[in-house]
């Protein structure tokens, strides 16, 4: 007997729906590839990085219910070291240093995790508000940022120490690449056993510590997660800029992936990489317009619209009609 | 001279006043931020962006319409405590039912608005607003000279942190507030208007971020930026002193002002950051805050 007669229709459906996922991830990388021939590179690898940051930060808001005002630690972190290796050491390959402030970021979520699961909800966002100001202060004040000058010149470097980055379109195929590493990383988190139970723990935490559940566990683990990924965001911008500075560190910043975040969507995968989108070219936009001063209010108008009156984000929107109308 | 540990006497106590000062406005803010969260669970990220307001109205009070140092004291604090009522009303409200995350995300986005929108018109520099004549000048104390308007500033906290304290703690109306607090619900079956009772609140806690706002004017620059860093480090002492008491608010700020101060006489480098460091410290040992009540 074959496998295909043994399939309930449940199963069927279940298959036709992985089917369509497939061909629509199939798609979106499909017009990610050919992106930068219809669009400016820098412009699109921006968006690349500061949607791998709020798809990071999504991670903790939308899956683990963390809310955290200080992503913008992580960021910068990561921006940093890998600015500093790559300015300092020559030889190093730009892959390598873009490990390092990972790597260096990963350290740091550890620290911060572990110190702001201890306290919930609203003193869980301050306290991480908190200690990325800590975090600034220190890069304002340390030699090796290059205080309120920042890093620049950093090389990009060659790639493996074979292919060279300097043209735009290798480097945002470099880009690219890390962006679907990392939203896979984050695509399969969401959807394994341990993302359920993130999202069990989001829902109702007292159930999940009385089924058992290391709950601190399996936060931190989330934290440390997101803050790795945000440190990847991070060096992978300092790359690409060949500029770390401050602007990174600051709060604006972690107020800023909220926003992304929120606009698109919390808890949704795509949300994010909507709403970072949305975000950089609005900023892109009115730079060059005269409205160029007003970009911290229009985001706070933003900010304030969808926090009254359109929580679930644009993705979130979709999906609820799409879910309505369609099953 | 006298030296205390290797610092000469008048240094080492002047410092110490002036972390009693920065202490002074910590206390001020977070007892503030203490009482909105309290009766509405949210915790206002305006809060600063109001104690900037409250500076602003001071100095283009006296700008434009000549309002004198004292009247704004009154007024800047009545004025931006109105206009906070009039956004817990059309904003907070509509958002009071879900999570409290959202009022913080809330005012967040208001707080980028008045920033922003003040610094298109202001500049970052900051205006110097002149210290009120009756208050010019100081008095030599024995071992340093004591500035007349800090004293004043210290002396006019701790008289509002205390007549807060007394309000909330011994008249019926914080009677009302503190049974709100427990059990909003059942308030409102007694006859009380808990809604009114909410938009007061926010207007008083708000009002007195504003009454900060004028005392800081002849001291620190009067910029549209002024409250958001500050209010960062408010919100390291909240985690510190925890938010379940006036009382606590109150001595955790004046303590954070003069640990800050010491800092900045013995390793100058760490005193931005001290603050921070005590919260960790206080985060390892005692989680739920000094003053918590929270597991």
């Amino acid at each position: 007997m074959s496998a295909t007669q043994t399939l309930t229709p449940s199963m069927k459906r279940q298959r036709r729906a992985d089917m369509r996922r497939n061909v629509f991830y199939l798609v979106l990388i499909g017009i990610g590839l050919v992106a930068p021939f219809v669009a400016y590179p820098v412009f699109l690898m921006k968006v690349l990085c500061f949607a791998l940051f709020a798809c990071a930060f999504n991670l903790l808001l939308g899956y683990a219910g963390l809310l955290s005002f200080g992503h913008a630690a992580f960021l910068a972190i990561g921006g940093y070291v890998t600015g500093y290796l790559l300015s300092s050491h020559p030889a190093l390959t730009p892959e390598l240093g873009i490990l390092a402030g990972t790597l260096a970021a990963v350290a740091l979520g550890a620290v911060f995790g572990a110190l702001s699961i201890r306290r919930q909800g609203i003193y869980f966002a301050m306290v991480t508000l908190a200690l990325a100001q800590l975090v600034f202060f220190v890069f304002v004040q340390s030699p090796f940022t290059g205080g309120e000058d920042g890093l620049h010149g950093v090389p990009r470097g060659d790639l493996f120490g074979v292919i060279s980055l300097r043209s735009n379109l290798a480097m945002y195929y470099f880009v690219f690449a890390i962006f679907l590493f990392g939203f896979a990383i984050i695509q399969r988190a969401v959807h394994s056993p341990y993302g359920q139970v993130l999202k069990a723990i989001r829902e109702n935490e007292p159930r999940a510590v009385s089924l058992g559940y290391n709950v601190d566990a399996y936060k931190w683990v989330a934290f440390v997660l997101s803050a790795g990924l945000a440190g990847l965001a991070g060096s992978t911008k300092t790359v690409v800029f060949q500029l770390a500075s401050l602007t990174d560190a600051h709060w604006h910043m972690s107020g800023e992936v909220i926003l992304m975040t929120l606009l698109g969507g919390v808890g949704t995968l795509f949300g994010p990489v909507v709403g970072a989108g949305i975000v950089v070219s609005l900023q892109h936009l009115l730079a060059q317009s005269p409205l160029g001063n007003w970009v911290g209010p229009i985001l706070g108008v933003i900010f304030v619209i969808c926090v009254l009156s359109f929580r679930s984000g644009i993705v979130g929107e979709i999906l609820k009609s799409y879910r309505k109308n369609f099953k | 001279m006298t030296m205390i540990f290797g610092v000469p006497l008048a240094v080492f106590m002047g410092q110490l006043l002036l972390g009693l000062i920065n202490g002074a406005f910590y206390a001020l803010l977070s007892l503030g931020l203490a009482v909105i969260f309290g009766l509405l669970k949210i915790v206002n990220f305006a809060h600063g962006a109001m104690y900037m307001l409250g500076a602003f109205a001071t100095l283009l009070g006296m700008r434009y319409l000549g309002i004198n140092y004292w009247a704004a004291l009154l007024l800047a604090p009545l004025v931006v405590g109105l206009f906070g009522m009039l956004l817990e009303r059309t904003m907070l409200r509509r958002i009071a039912h879900l999570d409290h995350l959202y009022g913080l995300l809330l005012t967040f986005g208001l707080a980028l608005i008045f920033e922003g929108t003040l610094v298109n018109f202001f500049g970052v520099s900051g205006a110097r607003y002149p210290t009120p004549e009756a208050l010019q000048g100081g008095f030599q104390t024995g071992f340093m000279f004591l500035p007349t308007y800090r004293a004043w500033v210290l002396v006019a906290a701790i008289v509002v942190c205390f007549f807060t304290w007394y309000m909330i703690e011994r008249t019926r109306l914080g009677a009302y507030l503190r049974a709100g607090t427990e059990n909003p619900a059942l308030m409102q079956a007694f006859g009380v208007n808990v809604p009114l009772l909410i938009t007061l609140t926010y207007g008083f806690g708000v009002a007195l971020a504003a009454f900060a706002g004028v005392l800081a004017a002849p001291l620190y620059p009067v910029s549209p930026t002024m409250g958001s860093n500050l209010l960062i480090v408010v919100f390291a002492v909240v985690v510190i002193g925890g938010m379940g008491s006036i009382l606590g608010a109150v001595l955790t700020g004046l303590g954070m002002g003069l640990i800050e101060g010491l800092t900045k006489v013995y390793y100058p480098e760490a005193a931005n950051t001290v603050i921070f460091l005590v919260m960790i410290l206080v985060l390892l040992t005692r989680p739920a805050g000094l003053f918590g009540k929270e597991a």
